[in-house]
C-alpha cells in the first residue's frame, strides 16, 4: 500500500483542478472568458486547459461581460454546462443585465423546462494592493437575486469540492474566488482532491464555546487569526465559515449561537445593506432567548472601496474583530 | 537608443504591413430595400409559397385583430400587435427547418404562432399566466423576451454550441429598430461574426420604439449597414413583401447553414397599431402617415399578385378567410376560459431544488392560503345557518 503525501498546494492550483477534472468528466463543460486561452486568465486559474482540452473548449472571448454571459445562456439552452470566468469583481457588471433577467430567471420562466446550468466565476474581494475597480466585494447584489446560488470557498480544499460542485449542479452558481487567497497554500492531494462539497452547508472551522463568528471567503482566516489571538484575552471563539451565502446554511449558524450564545458576522463587503445585515437577523429570528447579546457586524467601511494605500484601514482585521468581541456584554456573565 | 543618439543614421521606416481583415464591398446592402411582388423578379416565386404566405398572412392579421380585441376585453393584460408587420413575422417561421430556433421578442408571438406553437400558449406570458406558456424545446422557440435586445446574445450562444456538437442548427433572432440601439445588439452581432455562428438577426424597423422614431435612434445610413462593421453582410429588404423577405431571410438561413458565418436583415416595415393596446399613437405621429403604409399592406400586396397572375381567386381568398376566422373563434373560446393557476407555483421552479429559505416561505403561504380558506368555509356556514 502506498500513501500519498500530502503536498502543499494554492487555491489556484485546486480551481484549476477542479476545472480540469470537470472538463474531463464531461464534454458539455465548457469554459469560456477574457483570456481564458493562451495566456490562461490573468490569475493562471484556467492554466493549461485551452491547450489540452482544444480553444472550443476554453475560449478566449470577445473583449465584452454582457456577451459573454449572454451567449453562454444560449450555450446552456443547447446543453452546454458554460463556466464563465469574470476577469475581476468589478468588471462582471455589465454582464448583470443577462445575469439578473435571464441567468437567474430562465428556469422559473419556463417552469423548469429551461434550466441554465451556468457557472460564473468572479475573483472578488480586496487586500491585494488593486487601484481602483479590483477588490469589490459585490455578493451582496448576487444574494439579493433569486435564482442564484453564491458560493464561495476560504480552503484549498473547498476551492475543489465547491467547484466542482457547482459545474454540476443545474441552477446557475455565482461562484466568488477570493483573490487575496489564490495564492495561499494548504495540505491537498490533487489525486484524492476530497469529496465534492453538496452547495448549501456551512461548516465550523474551529470550535469553540464563548461566542461565533460568523464569516466566509477571504475573512475566514482573518477570523481564525483572531480566533488564536482571543485565546489570551479568555475567549475561545467558533468560527464558522458559510462557504454557501444562496442557500444558507440556517440550522449550522444557528446551532453554533445556540452554544455559544453571541455572534458577530465578519465581511469585506459594506455594512449598510450587505450580508451581514441579512445574517444577523436570521440569527435573532432562530436564536432570540440564547442570546446574551445584540448580533454584532465587522464590515468594511459602507465607502467606496478605498486605494490601497488605504485599504488596510477599510479591511475588518483582527483587532476590529476583537474590538466586536469585547461588546459582546460579558459583564452580564460574571 | 533616442533618434538624437543615433546622429543621423535614423531613417524613418513605414508601419507593419496593414490589410483591411475584410473586404466591405460583398458586405453592403443594397441601396433601396429588396422586393419582389409588382417587379419582374415577382414571375420566378414559387406559386406554392405564395399561396401558403398568403395563406399565414390572412391568419396572422386576424390573430392580431382577435388579441387585440381579448385585450379590449380584459382577457389579455397588454398586447404589441404586429398588425402591419406580418410578412416579417409569418418569412421568419416559414424559411426555418424544424431543428431550427427562433427568438422572439414581446411583438413575436405571431411568428411563434406561424412555426407551430399554439395561440393560447404563445399569449400565456401577455395574459398575465405563467412568464412562458410552452416547454421552448418542443417548437424550438425561446421564450418571448422582453429586456430590449437581450434574446440576441442567447440565439447567437445557441447557434455556436450547435455548430460546436456538429449539428446543423440555424438560429433566427428577431429585434425592433429601437432595440439595434442595446448594448446587447453589439455584443451579439460582435460575438457572432467572430464566431461566425450560424445565426440570422432581422431588425423588424417599424419606425418606432414606443414613441420615438428611428431618427432619434442611429445616424447610420441604415441598420443594415451596421453589419459591415461586425464583418458580416447586410441586407436591406420591403417588410412589408413577404415574398422579399422570405428569399433574402431564405439565403441567410442557407448560408449560415452552409458555415458561412451569420447575417443582419433590415425589413423596413411599420407598426399600424399603437405600440401597445396602453399606447396612444396619436401623441407622436399623424394619421397621414399610416395611411400611406396602409396603402403598401402586405396582405393586399400578395394578394394582387397571386389575384394578377391566376394564382389565387376569390374562393381562395375565402377559404383563407374562413381558416383565419376558425382560428380566432378557437383562440376566443379558449382564452375566455380562466386559467387555474397554483400559487404553490411560485415556489417550484426557482431552483432544481427549493432552498430550505424558500420551502419555508412556500409552508407559510400554504398556511396563509389555508387560513383563508377556512375563513371562506365558516363565512359560508354562517350565511346559510341565518
Ligand atoms: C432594456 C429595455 N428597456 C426598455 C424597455 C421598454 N420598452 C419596451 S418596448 C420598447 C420599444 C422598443 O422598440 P423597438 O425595438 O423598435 O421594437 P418594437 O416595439 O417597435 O417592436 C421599450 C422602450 C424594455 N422592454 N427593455
Ligand atoms: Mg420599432
Amino acid at each position: 500500500m502506498t500513501t500519498v503525501a500530502l503536498k502543499p498546494a494554492t487555491m489556484a492550483q485546486a480551481l484549476t483542478r477542479a476545472l480540469r477534472d470537470a472538463m474531463a468528466a464531461d464534454p458539455a463543460v465548457h469554459v469560456m472568458g477574457e483570456d481564458v486561452g493562451a495566456l490562461g486568465g490573468v490569475f493562471r486559474v484556467t492554466d493549461g486547459l485551452a491547450e489540452e482540452f482544444g480553444e472550443d473548449r476554453c475560449t478566449d472571448t470577445p473583449l465584452a461581460e454582457a456577451g459573454i454571459l449572454g451567449t453562454a445562456v444560449g450555450m446552456a439552452m443547447y446543453g452546454l454546462r458554460p463556466v464563465v470566468e469574470m476577469q475581476f469583481d468589478a468588471f462582471a457588471y455589465p454582464a448583470f443585465e443577462q445575469l439578473i433577467s435571464h441567468v437567474a430567471r430562465m428556469r422559473n420562466r419556463t417552469r423548469g423546462a429551461m434550466p441554465l446550468p451556468i457557472t460564473i466565476r468572479v475573483p472578488y474581494g480586496g487586500g491585494i494592493g488593486g487601484v481602483e475597480h479590483h477588490s469589490d466585494s459585490s455578493e451582496a447584489y448576487y444574494m439579493a437575486t433569486p435564482g442564484l446560488h453564491v458560493v464561495t470557498p476560504a480552503t484549498v480544499a473547498d476551492a475543489y469540492g465547491l467547484l466542482r460542485a457547482a459545474i454540476a449542479s443545474d441552477d446557475p452558481v455565482v461562484f466568488l474566488e477570493p483573490k487575496r487567497l489564490y495564492w495561499s497554500k494548504d495540505s491537498w492531494n490533487p489525486e484524492d482532491p476530497g469529496p465534492v462539497e453538496p452547495i448549501g452547508r456551512a461548516v465550523v472551522r474551529r470550535p469553540g464555546r464563548s461566542a461565533t463568528l460568523i464569516t466566509y471567503g477571504p475573512s475566514v482566516p482573518v477570523c481564525l487569526e483572531a480566533a488564536e489571538a482571543a485565546r489570551a484575552e479568555g475567549w475561545d471563539l467558533e468560527v464558522v465559515d458559510l462557504r454557501s451565502l444562496v442557500p444558507f446554511d440556517d440550522d449550522t449558524v444557528a446551532a453554533s449561537v445556540r452554544r455559544t450564545g453571541r455572534a458577530v458576522v465578519v465581511h469585506e463587503s459594506g455594512g449598510f445593506g450587505g450580508p451581514g445585515g441579512e445574517i444577523a437577523a436570521r440569527v435573532t429570528e432562530r436564536c432570540f432567548h440564547y442570546l446574551q447579546a445584540p448580533v454584532l457586524r465587522v464590515a468594511g467601511f459602507d465607502i467606496p472601496y478605498p486605494p490601497p494605500m488605504l485599504e488596510r484601514h477599510h479591511l475588518p482585521g483582527v483587532d476590529r474583530i476583537l474590538d466586536a468581541v469585547e461588546r459582546l456584554q460579558w459583564e452580564a456573565e460574571s | 537608443m533616442t533618434v538624437m543618439e543615433q546622429r543621423g543614421a535614423y531613417r524613418p521606416t513605414p508601419p507593419p504591413a496593414w490589410q483591411p481583415r475584410t473586404d466591405p464591398a460583398p458586405l453592403l446592402p443594397d441601396s433601396r430595400p429588396y422586393r419582389v411582388l409588382g417587379t419582374e423578379t415577382a414571375a420566378q416565386a414559387d406559386p406554392t409559397l405564395l399561396r401558403r404566405l398568403y395563406a399565414e398572412l390572412v391568419r396572422g392579421r386576424r390573430y392580431n385583430a382577435q388579441a387585440t380585441a381579448l385585450t379590449k376585453q380584459g382577457r389579455l393584460a397588454v398586447y404589441p400587435s404586429s398588425t402591419g408587420q406580418e410578412a416579417c413575422e409569418v418569412a421568419a417561421a416559414l424559411v426555418l427547418e424544424e431543428r431550427d430556433w427562433l427568438f422572439p421578442s414581446y411583438r413575436d408571438t405571431l411568428a411563434a404562432v406561424a412555426r407551430g406553437l399554439d395561440p393560447v400558449q404563445a399569449l400565456t406570458l401577455l395574459r398575465g399566466d405563467w412568464h412562458t406558456g410552452y416547454d421552448p424545446h418542443e417548437h424550438r422557440v425561446a421564450p418571448l423576451c422582453t429586456p430590449l435586445a437581450t434574446q440576441l446574445p442567447h440565439a447567437v450562444g445557441l447557434a455556436h454550441a450547435a455548430r460546436l456538437k456538429g449539428d446543423d442548427v440555424v438560429a433566427l433572432a428577431l429585434v425592433g429598430d429601437g432595440g439595434t440601439s442595446e448594448g446587447d445588439f453589439h455584443e451579439a452581432l460582435n460575438f457572432a461574426a467572430v464566431w461566425q455562428a450560424p445565426v440570422v438577426f432581422l431588425v423588424q424597423n417599424n419606425g418606432f420604439a414606443i414613441s420615438v422614431p428611428l431618427a432619434k435612434q442611429t445616424a447610420a445610413p441604415s441598420l443594415a449597414h451596421k453589419a459591415v462593421g461586425y464583418g458580416m453582410p447586410g441586407r436591406l429588404v420591403d417588410g412589408n413583401d413577404a415574398a422579399a423577405v422570405h428569399e433574402v431571410l431564405g439565403d441567410a438561413v442557407a448560408h449560415a447553414r452552409a458555415g458561412g458565418g451569420p447575417t443582419l436583415v433590415e425589413a423596413v416595415t411599420y407598426r399600424i397599431d399603437a405600440h401597445t393596446n396602453a399606447d396612444d399613437a396619436t401623441r407622436y405621429r399623424g394619421d397621414a402617415e399610416v395611411e400611406t403604409w396602409r396603402a403598401h399592406d402586405p396582405i393586399a400586396l400578395l394578394e394582387h399578385e397571386l389575384t394578377e397572375r391566376g394564382l389565387l381567386d376569390e374562393d381562395g381568398i375565402q377559404a383563407a378567410r374562413d381558416a383565419a376566422e376558425a382560428m380566432a373563434a378557437d383562440l376566443r373560446e379558449r382564452m375566455n376560459q380562466d386559467p387555474e393557476l397554483d400559487p404553490m407555483d411560485l415556489f417550484a421552479h426557482v431552483y432544481a431544488e427549493p432552498t430550505p429559505q424558500l420551502r419555508e416561505q412556500q409552508d407559510r403561504l400554504r398556511a396563509e392560503l389555508e387560513a383563508g380558506a377556512e375563513a371562506d368555509a365558516d363565512a359560508d356556514a354562517e350565511g346559510t345557518g341565518r
